[in-house]
């Protein structure tokens, strides 16, 4: 990895910091979170509020389910050559009563997953362009 | 008041990679439905098609588009696109129409050319859209069906062993099938020989994506009478219903689910809710029911759709499975036309094809396929965003 300056893939959906946030909206009304950020109208149906607060998610979570991905996914997505097979977690954040997607760090594979698992928010590079490298969040396995 | 309508004929066009124009597939299946019927052409005042959104703008309008290739003769026109559940959408408009006495006899017809590979967004920066996120984030469509049968292994013993037995099953009884794509008898060593795709599934759990058609004829049950078929298979139940906030099941092509963290809000999983409709519009229970087709998408959904329908309880339907149950002579036969497994997915026309086989079934015409005896039979299907359907059909 070349010492190019650090940016996010997507600009505003998580903080740059050493132990990231995911960013989301909380409705003021209802109180239901949202990841993506949702400013426009709460999704909850017994509520019809337009107000939200801009806030960080849990950085911690446990595993509801995982995979991996073993062949190139079509663009969009750019791809390392030769292709590196990176492992996917769908994680239950407990305070948001919601699962976020997101790849999971390099060098860890499926065996070592399990579903319940504790893991937390970090950030690695997605890709690189000529001006920066790109990071986005994924998961790490918790380990005491 | 009774809000069933007759099936009068069905017809398929082969499942296959044809590469032609999918109106000659719709056509195909709308004329051998006639023929099946017995119906005139003329005689059909409704024709409601199954959108394709991948063949241009004649796909936009496939209603009005399957009506002028079988003849312009002043039939009303109605397209709907609902991603896999278009084709059951479009018999839901089919059914209002004729129970608010607006036809006697209806064409609901889908029809679809796929492209190959994997099914890419469209191009440009839009993280705004969430199809475009999840790719560039590296999630592709067997995530989300990986990550489904992962949990069952993890949390209900499910093997890998199971999902290969889907298959073997599904390949056996679609050999049977001329309208099948797939029709090789796969063993559990040919799935373990494919290529991982999405751990734990490999190329052999998932489906494709195919060339295909599917029609239906249907009427008021007053004009089946009329026409001496009052005895003709009828719709008993249509379920296009959409998801509960907060839809607790991470679903393409999301990245994240709702929160349900609300006061009042309680988590859902909308596969599961699906069904719940067309057994309360029909009048029957699970226990009711001969014989399912389900959208196995992957082996280990057909597990899910096992539960979700309520023909096994939750975590069970591996038991169910490995007893035999979901096969012809079993219990509860789960997708004796073959499934997805053997056919490949068209989107428009698969739902509708799930009824031509259980219309098969309930004539007892379905031949090296037929389940003893079958007078109920249910549907199941899930599209992209919200969408999903579950048809009963009984005779």
């Amino acid at each position: 990895m070349s010492d190019k300056p650090l940016a996010p893939a997507i600009e505003g959906w998580h903080t740059m910091e050493v132990k990231p946030h995911l960013i989301g909206t909380q409705c003021k009304e209802c109180g239901s979170y949202f990841f993506p950020k949702n400013t426009a109208y709460c999704r909850n149906p017994a509520c019809d509020s337009t107000e939200f607060s801009e806030v960080e998610l849990s950085r911690t979570g446990h595993i509801w389910s995982y995979t991996n991905a073993c062949y190139k996914p079509p663009e969009p997505f750019v791809a390392t050559d030769p292709f590196k097979p990176y492992a996917i977690a769908a994680v239950q954040l407990e305070k948001e009563q919601m699962v976020v997607l997101g790849q999971v760090i390099e060098g860890v594979e499926c065996e070592q997953l399990k579903v319940g698992m504790p893991v937390e928010l970090v950030l690695e590079a997605l890709h690189e362009t000529d001006d920066d490298i790109k990071m986005t969040w994924k998961w790490k396995p918790v380990t005491q | 008041m009774s809000n069933e309508i007759a099936i009068l004929g069905v017809g398929m066009h082969p499942w296959g990679k044809w590469g032609h124009n999918f109106v000659q597939y719709g056509v195909a299946a709308a004329r051998e439905a006639l023929q099946d019927a017995n119906v005139p052409w003329q005689d059909v005042k409704f024709v409601s098609g199954g959108a394709t959104v991948r063949c241009g703008y004649p796909g936009y309008v496939a209603g009005a588009t399957f009506a002028q290739a079988l003849g312009w003769q002043g039939a009303e026109v109605n397209t709907s696109y609902a991603a896999c559940a278009s084709g059951s959408q479009a018999l839901a408009a089919a059914r209002n129409k004729i129970l608010a006495g607006g036809c006697d006899v209806a064409l609901v017809v889908g029809a679809d050319t796929t492209p190959k590979g994997f099914l890419a967004p469209a191009g440009g920066y839009r993280p705004e859209d969430p199809d475009w996120v999840r790719f560039y984030l590296g999630i592709t469509n067997p995530t989300y069906f990986a990550l489904y049968a992962r949990r069952r292994m993890d949390l209900y013993g499910d093997t890998l062993d199971d999902f290969a037995a889907v298959k073997v099953k599904n390949s056996r009884i679609g050999s049977k099938n001329p309208r099948a794509r797939y029709r090789k008898c796969f063993t559990a060593e040919d799935v373990a020989a494919s290529a991982m795709v999405a751990d734990p599934l490999r190329l052999m759990d998932i489906c494709a994506t195919s060339d295909g058609g599917a029609a239906l004829i249907v009427s008021s049950v007053e004009y089946a009478q009329r026409i001496g078929k009052g005895d003709a298979p009828r719709v008993a139940a249509i379920s296009t219903t959409t998801p509960t906030f907060a839809s607790s099941v991470v679903e393409m092509p999301d990245i994240a689910t709702d929160s349900a963290a609300a006061a009042g809000v309680e988590a859902h999983a909308f596969r599961s809710t699906l069904p719940l409709k067309a057994y309360e519009e029909a009048g029957i229970g699970p226990e009711d029911v001969d014989l399912a087709e389900v959208y196995d998408l992957s082996t280990a959904l057909e597990l899910d759709w096992i539960e979700d329908l309520r023909l096994a309880p939750r975590g069970e339907a591996a038991a169910l499975l490995r007893a035999g149950d979901t096969a012809i002579g079993g219990k509860i036969p789960v997708n004796v036309s073959g499934g997805l497994a053997c056919f490949g997915e068209a989107v428009p026309a698969q739902a509708l094809a799930q009824i031509c086989e259980l219309t098969w079934q309930l004539r007892g015409e379905a031949g090296d396929r037929q389940v003893a005896g079958a007078r109920v039979g249910i549907t199941a299907n899930q599209g992209l965003f919200g969408h999903g359907s579950s048809v009963i059909v009984k005779r």
